[in-house]
């Protein structure tokens, strides 16, 4: 049976949304990217059977979009701005590391429960959501490109102008604040 | 020997680049005797599969 496409792309409008928000931090162009993803959809032929296989092929036709748009953009990411990222950086590391760079007897990473039982869960992806918001904007543009839009880091550099050692200094510092935040606000509560 | 917090950096490195050989050594004799790191390391996997899931509209 045909789903009734018309019906579902409004009930996942606000997906696709936040998504593109999420990545490219401005209402506006996440907007554009969206009516243009919907614009598409509505003109494609496919046939799904489910929303979930719906939803997958929408998300593809939006991270085109947003690629795109980062490739129009061509926003330089200043090096003043990673400085501004870079002080709470320091401030987290304080909290996890001791002087000699051992892990503090609070902060040593636990063994997360089940994760895949978390990934079923809508109320884990809105954590991750909020987790990624929550990281400073030039650093989670970056990590963004490489996780969700499939972006090397030799392209990520091209993009932003950034060298290669800071590109990874870039994405181990979102990777450290990602995991700390699913620790503190999802895992931890989940442990046994 | 590595400490936790040079570990932590490459075990964000090898998800972006290959490692050296004398880099591969000195992790995996680090995170053989540190349990935080090797938390660390698993946690590393589960946010890139995370990541997957949910850059590719398989989320809920």
């Amino acid at each position: 049976m045909e789903l009734d496409r018309q019906s579902e792309l409004n009930a996942l409008r606000p997906d696709l949304l936040r998504f593109a928000r999420l990545q490219l931090r401005d209402a506006g162009a996440a907007e554009d990217a969206v009516q243009e993803t919907l614009l598409a959809a509505l003109t494609g032929s496919h046939r799904f059977e489910s929303r979930s296989s719906y939803k997958t092929w929408l998300i593809s036709i939006l991270r085109n979009k947003i690629i795109d748009i980062i490739r129009s953009q061509s926003r330089e990411v200043s090096a003043t701005s990673l400085a501004d990222d870079e002080a709470g950086d320091e401030l987290l590391h304080e909290s996890l590391f001791d002087r000699r760079g051992h892990w503090k007897e609070t902060a040593r990473p636990g063994r997360w429960a089940d994760p895949e039982a978390s990934f079923e869960q809508q109320q884990f992806w809105r954590v991750f959501e909020a987790c990624l918001d929550h990281l400073p904007e030039k650093t989670a543009r970056v990590f963004m490109m490489r996780e969700f839009l499939g972006f090397e880091t030799g392209e990520i550099c091209k993009e932003t102008g950034i060298s290669a050692s800071n590109c990874w200094v870039v994405l181990h510092r979102a990777r450290m604040g990602l995991r700390t935040c699913l620790e503190d606000s999802w895992f931890a509560g989940a442990k046994a | 020997m590595l400490s936790c917090e040079q570990a932590t950096e490459l075990m964000s490195q090898e998800q972006d680049r290959p490692l050296s050989l004398a880099e591969r050594a000195g992790l995996r004799l680090h995170v053989w005797i540190c349990t935080g790191c090797s938390n660390y390391r698993r946690q590393m996997a589960v946010l890139r599969a995370a990541c997957r899931r949910f850059g590719s509209g398989g989320t809920p």
